[in-house]
């Protein structure tokens, strides 16, 4: 039974789909090392308790009566030394402070340049006149702020997502092109009656599926693992990778529009990719950036993506927010496209 | 007579450094199978490329089955196939996830399923492309270029590095596109596929043309049908030979010599005695029935695969 013959659009998209779901290691990163990355950092620079700190209380008649006071400290660690032993474990920092004293007085010795030595003094001292029946004047209580959105991993996933469909959208595009270019396969397709539209449109319509899976995985990952949420409107949130993931696609093609190996695409993606890395804010905010250059930075496709990311999901914000970001994305996008076209090279 | 499947004329290629294709008249009737013969260099694949609408040439008109591509790109695309020289195909793919895709870009074709049987690549329609030998890549290229049911098929050295099994199966494909009424212009550096496959040749050297007609003609040309080829010890100069009775030239190469001569029955007896008288020695000697091959030497004093 002669098989049915599909539209070239679909064969096209079709066949692009498979070929990447066929390169194991192009799957790897695209999905896996993102997962990675996130996973490292997020460990990193997870959320802890402040730590207890130690403090040594030199052995005497009063030492007893200090170490009961101290214990009841959530802030400190006391541990009763004798004299010689808590100096050297001052010197080499293995506890903050050292308390002597008896019935009249106490001692504090300590290293006043070391934050975390002055606050365990205060503590200590707190918890001793405490002990010895001293009343605060004024009553006073503890609001600890732990808000969600507002930790280290809050800002990075954003990041990472932004970072992420950069990649993918200039290498998933670039590796494709630059490939079918070298080893002539490019050449033979235009010399059937195959619409180059349909080619180039095959690889964005290819794009959309990986682009929807890859943030899909990245986002969940966040919310199970970090318990990062987001904000906003998850429509809003898919909107920006679209915009940004072709933004992207986009510039891809316009980079290897002439490129004739692949080396020379790699040199030019990373050109163009290592400077938003290093700027639009992934790991760190670029507002550490000399204030000079900020407008550029901010101009750039990717932190125009990163922000619009952290502003739906960190800050709730809407499609009236975000417009003008996405806006600016969509305009990179399309001229780098038609330009790219506008030079493409088929042979 | 037939009409026209191939027609150009005064077709002229300049690169920076070399001159491709320099001034070539050619046509090729419908139903024929052309041969473009030459060594590596000689503009082959810059013609073929030209006529297949895929190198614009510096000047010069071609016309395919009637019509030019400057105003018919896209009805001469659903009527031409091609095989060009070095493609290679996507890898990661199946042989017929690969034809069908080919196929979905004409409006009229084989079913690929079919093709594939005919071209006895049915066994391997399930297999991905990267591990197909050398012959069947060659074949499903084949099958990509028939998969559009064209009146043309454009052939740029289609068993280069072939085994010899290999490039028989290839040429009962063309010849099996022919039986049905098809129209071939191949390229190749094999004198033999052109003996056996080609109606007519041309030969071209440097972008020109230096010899057409049809493998025997052209072999007549040589006006002797057999080649003496020898060397001797010390080496003797050439005036010697030219003397010698029933030969109709000859061609330095390599160190040897190559005679054309009418008879070998009169020819070598005399050749040895020649020797003898100029107090040489006869190192080696071999002869053979006149091909493309020695014509192509006598033409240009070059081997056919010198580069």
């Amino acid at each position: 039974m002669p098989s049915k013959v599909r539209p070239p659009l679909i064969e096209l998209t079709s066949v692009r789909t498979k070929e990447f779901l066929r390169e194991t290691e192009a799957v790897f990163w695209v999905f896996g090392f993102p997962l990675i990355l996130a996973l490292a950092l997020g460990f990193a620079f997870r959320d802890k308790p402040p730590d207890r700190v130690p403090v040594a209380i030199i052995e005497g008649p009063a030492a007893p009566q200090q170490l009961a006071a101290l214990s009841k400290s959530p802030a400190l660690i006391p541990r009763v030394m004798k004299e010689a032993d808590a100096r050297e474990a001052l010197r080499h920092g293995k506890v903050s402070v050292v308390i002597a004293g008896d019935a009249k007085g106490v001692v504090y010795r300590f290293d006043p340049t070391r934050p975390e030595a002055r606050v365990a003094r205060q503590d200590a001292d707190d918890a001793l006149q405490r002990a010895r029946g001293r009343r605060d004047v004024v009553p006073a209580r503890e609001e600890h702020v732990r808000e969600q959105g507002a930790r280290y991993i809050d800002f990075l996933l954003p990041g990472l997502l932004g970072m992420n469909l950069m990649g993918t959208g200039m290498w998933g595009m670039g590796f494709t092109i630059a490939n079918a270019r070298m080893k002539k396969l490019l050449k033979r397709l235009v010399a059937t009656p195959m619409r180059k539209s349909d080619y180039l449109l095959a690889q964005f319509l290819s794009r959309l599926l990986f682009l929807i899976v890859e943030t899909t995985v990245v986002v969940a990952f966040g919310w199970l693992v970090f318990g990062v949420r987001v904000n906003g409107s998850i429509l809003l949130l898919t909107l920006t990778c679209i915009v940004g993931g072709y933004a992207f696609s986009g510039i891809g093609l316009l980079t290897v529009s002439r490129a004739k190996t692949l080396e020379a695409v790699s040199g030019m993606m990373n050109l163009i990719m290592v400077p938003m890395w290093i700027c639009s804010g992934i790991f760190f905010s670029y507002e550490r950036f000399p204030d000079a250059v900020k407008p550029v930075i901010r101009a750039l496709p990717l932190t125009l993506l990163n922000d619009a990311l952290r502003m739906v999901m960190n800050d709730a914000a809407g499609l009236v927010e975000v417009a003008p970001r996405l806006l600016a994305l969509a305009v990179w996008g399309v001229v780098s496209f038609l330009i790219g076209l506008k030079i493409f090279r088929w042979q | 007579m037939p009409s026209d499947a191939i027609l150009c004329r005064g077709l002229k290629k300049y690169y920076a450094d070399v001159k491709a294709v320099d001034g070539l008249d050619l046509s090729v009737g419908a139903g024929e199978c052309f041969g473009l013969l030459g060594p590596n260099g000689a503009g082959k694949t810059t013609t073929i490329e030209i006529l297949e609408g895929l190198t614009p040439s510096d000047s010069g008109e071609v016309e395919i089955l009637g019509m030019t591509w400057r105003r018919d790109e896209r009805a001469l695309r659903e009527r031409i196939g091609i095989s060009l020289q070095e493609t290679q195909l996507a890898e990661k793919l199946t042989v017929l996830e690969t034809l069908r895709l080919f196929r979905s870009f004409y409006r009229n074709g084989h079913d690929p399923d079919e093709l594939l049987r005919d071209l006895s690549l049915d066994e391997k329609r399930d297999a991905r492309v990267g591990k197909l030998s050398g012959g069947q890549r060659q074949r499903l290229a084949a099958a990509c270029a028939l998969v559009g049911d064209p009146d043309i098929l454009f052939l740029d050295e289609p068993t280069t590095g072939l085994d010899p099994q290999s490039r028989l199966q290839l040429w009962d494909v063309v010849q099996r596109f022919r039986q049905k009424g098809g129209t071939v212009l191949l390229t190749t550096h094999y004198m033999e596929e052109a003996e056996r496959l080609c109606d007519r040749v041309a030969i071209i050297d440097h972008g020109h043309l230096i010899a057409l007609g049809t493998p025997a003609e052209l072999i007549r040309k040589l006006e002797a049908p057999h080649i003496i080829e020898f060397t001797t010890e010390p080496p003797l100069p050439e005036d010697i030979w030219k003397k010698l009775p029933g030969c109709h030239g000859m061609t330095a190469k390599n160190g040897s010599w190559m005679l054309r001569v009418d008879s070998l029955a009169d020819s070598v007896p005399k050749l040895l005695a020649t020797i003898d008288e100029q107090r040489s020695k006869l190192v080696t000697l071999s002869t053979h029935a006149a091909t493309l091959e020695d014509l192509f030497v006598s033409l240009t004093g070059r081997d056919l695969r010198d580069a």
